[in-house]
């Protein structure tokens, strides 16, 4: 076990799948030479060439519909999105071509392509740096979707990503780079959970509080300081947010017959709508109150200064479990 | 430099002396020192153009008759699609847009495969590696970074007898992607030749609603040459392609072919080109058809006669029956099939839909055998 930081466990993890697999490529702005403004790509170039880890134009688009072409050669291309509102120039790429070759193809052609993208704000970033893009993708069929959310699985989901057939957009909570866990460096990939299953992080009894990213840690805070009023919070890390792992939600919420849903990018029609939705039509006589949503503002991504105000803290969670408790 | 004007019948702006040409409109041949031809099969190019353009004239009419939902014309575009696809070798890739019909024929793709694409049964679900040609690319200019990824891949597979083209239209130079695959191709020397079919049109709007210099010309500043050559002249679109393929491929990186031709048809069914131009217009390229100057060519030569041309277009029509017939039988793909290859692997969500589509379905069923 070695205690590193999630940005260090994708780097292992990404350092694994070039070893593994000389198909692998990884690719985006200042991934090489600098190691990737998180230094997620640390050291890659230096060790695998400049062939497959490739500093690229400073061009979205490009990057992505390359990765496109190198796919139909033959590579797994990992591109790198350097922050969540620089992923825009791509979208066309990413939900016209990449989402779609399978289905175009019937099958014929697979794009192994993973899209990495750091993620959601709490940094003092300015404007395009804390964005929480990812239900444009999860309302794209033929992405898979998905966020980590702490090192170990970090490392191992990333590996599952590159080794999917299919297209990941991968989501990396970057203000959770510098958290430091314990991570089995030797623990193979395969063994790991499925990419498509979210993970139950917390068992609890009363309300089920799912999330993804950076909030899994605020809402397992939050289930801790719940328990001091005597609350039992069961928290689940959904880890793909398309498709969503329906199955593992209903069936804790049919238990705990309470939901709360928190993300950081604006409820309005964000994926805690389609998880509401979805929870109602599955557990309508287990629940005891509807299904609340906590995140973000239906505004743009506010100023560094008011930052907090808008990102879901453990207080605004805490507030919405109390008020399921209220029905 | 004086910048040109900007009128339609100023034709100098586009076609300038650099113009590569080796068969005149009037059917006689050009030597040009950097282009030598003599090894070309010119019967057999003239059989591919008037194979295509049967296969062509009986798509628009099966659409006509609503057995097609769609038809993208590739009248007067012959030439310039079956040069540059007969200079390929059998490992280099095409990456078409999606009215490369003569590019497909050349590349062995059965012609039914786009039929089935524009009677709305398929999106085209063909495989690419087969016949090495891509899945067609409806959203304008996308393909472009594909094919520059593609010949990427090639560089790193050190695979130095292969190489990739990427058609586009005039249109699509104006999209920022086809900028960036110009840029990305250039830097890194990849193994590629865009070709743009500048048929002088993107649906209604003329080239020059899409840039001030003639499209060739831009090349330069993306640091790689681009040449113009007559797009209506078979034998010019294949010496030129086939000299920038083996420049490819020879790691000089890519080039820029600005074939000049004229799109004699509809953008697609759906179009009304008499809103957009003149029909002396029209008449005027009717002068310079593709099919027409190989057919004075190859007779004033000698090197076909009536027997030849009768034969081939007599193949066309046997052709064009054989599509028809099995386009009239194709079926429509089960509903349930909708659900299919959106993934690898399968998904929750899409295993209920689907279940629940098909107990749906099977509801209908149930109402019909009680009746």
């Amino acid at each position: 076990m070695s205690r590193i930081t999630l940005s260090r466990a994708i780097n292992e993890g990404l350092r694994r799948s070039l070893e593994n697999d000389p198909k692998v490529m990884i690719m985006g702005e200042d991934v090489g030479r600098l190691g990737g403004v998180f230094r997620v790509t640390d050291g890659l170039q230096k060790d695998f060439g400049e062939h497959r880890v490739v500093d690229t134009p400073l061009a979205e688009a490009g990057i992505v519909g390359t990765a496109i072409g190198l796919a139909l050669r033959g590579y797994r291309p990992v591109c790198e999105i350097q922050f969540d509102g620089f992923v825009y120039p791509a979208m066309d790429q990413i939900i016209s071509q990449l989402a779609k070759m399978r289905y175009r193809s019937r099958g014929n052609v697979s794009l192994p392509v993973v899209i990495r993208i750091p993620f959601g704000g709490g940094i003092g970033a300015v404007e395009h740096h804390s964005e929480s893009p990812e239900a444009y993708f999860a309302h794209t069929a033929g992405l898979r979707v998905v966020a980590c959310a702490d090192p170990a699985d970090a490392f191992a989901m990333i590996q599952l990503a590159i080794a999917s057939d299919d297209p990941v957009i991968f989501f990396e909570p970057k203000r959770r780079y510098w958290d430091k866990a314990e991570v089995d460096l030797a623990a193979p990939a395969d063994q790991a959970l499925p990419l498509d299953q979210a993970r139950v992080v917390r068992s609890g009894d009363d309300v089920t509080l799912l999330s993804y990213g950076p909030l899994v840690r605020t809402c397992l805070e939050a289930a801790l300081a719940a328990e001091d009023e005597g609350r039992s919070v069961e928290v689940i890390d959904l880890r793909s947010l398309s498709p969503l792992d329906v199955a593992t939600v209903t069936a804790s919420v049919a238990r705990t017959g309470r939901c709360v849903v928190a993300h950081e990018a604006p409820v309005y029609a964000g994926l805690g709508a389609e998880i509401a939705a979805r929870v109602t039509e599955a557990c309508f006589y287990q629940l005891e109150a509807p299904v609340l949503r906590v995140g973000g503002f239906a505004t743009p991504y506010p100023v560094a200064r008011t930052e907090d105000h808008y990102l879901p803290d453990l207080d605004r969670i805490m507030d919405a479990v109390d008020r399921t408790f209220d029905y | 430099m004086a910048i040109p004007s900007r009128g339609r019948d100023d034709e100098e702006w586009h076609v300038t002396a650099e113009t590569i040409q080796l068969l005149t409109p009037e059917g006689e041949r050009v030597d040009h020192p950097e282009y030598p031809v003599d090894d070309v099969d010119l019967k057999g190019m003239y059989r591919d153009m008037a194979l295509v353009r049967r296969i062509d004239t009986e798509a628009v009419a099966l659409q006509r008759q609503g057995e097609m939902a769609l038809w993208a014309p590739l009248l007067g575009q012959e030439a310039a699609q079956i040069g540059s696809a007969r200079a390929l070798s059998a490992k280099d890739m095409a990456f078409p847009s999606y009215r490369e019909h003569g590019v497909a024929w050349c590349r062995g793709l059965d012609p039914m495969r786009i039929l089935e694409l524009f009677r709305g049964v398929t999106n085209g679900a063909w495989d690419p590696e087969e016949h090495k040609f891509h899945l067609y690319t409806i959203v304008i200019g996308d393909q472009t970074l594909h094919a520059t990824g593609y010949a990427m891949g090639i560089q790193r597979d050190g695979a130095e007898d292969e190489a990739v083209i990427a058609y586009f239209g005039d249109g699509a130079t104006s999209q920022g992607i086809v900028s960036e695959a110009f840029s990305w191709a250039s830097v890194f020397q990849a193994p590629l030749v865009f070709f743009c079919q500048n048929n002088q049109f993107a649906i209604s709007a003329p080239p020059e609603r899409q840039s001030r210099v003639p499209i060739y010309q831009r090349a330069s500043g993306f640091g790689f040459p681009g040449i113009q050559v007559d797009g209506n002249d078979v034998l010019a679109c294949y010496a030129v392609t086939r000299q920038a393929l083996r420049a490819a491929r020879d790691g000089m990186g890519p080039t820029l072919i600005e074939a000049f031709t004229y799109r004699m048809g509809a953008h697609t069914t759906t179009d009304d080109p008499t809103r957009y131009r003149l029909s002396s217009e029209l008449e005027t390229w009717r002068l310079r058809d593709p099919l027409e100057r190989v057919r004075a060519y190859l007779t004033r030569s000698g090197e076909a006669g009536p027997g030849f041309f009768e034969q081939v277009q007599a193949e066309a029509d046997e052709l064009a029956a054989k599509l028809r017939a099995a386009v009239l039988a194709l079926p429509d793909p089960p509903p349930l099939a909708l659900f299919d290859n959106v993934f690898a692997g399968g998904s929750q969500i899409l295993d209920a839909e689907r279940a629940q589509y098909a107990a749906y379905l099977e509801g209908f069923a149930e109402q019909g055998a009680a009746r």
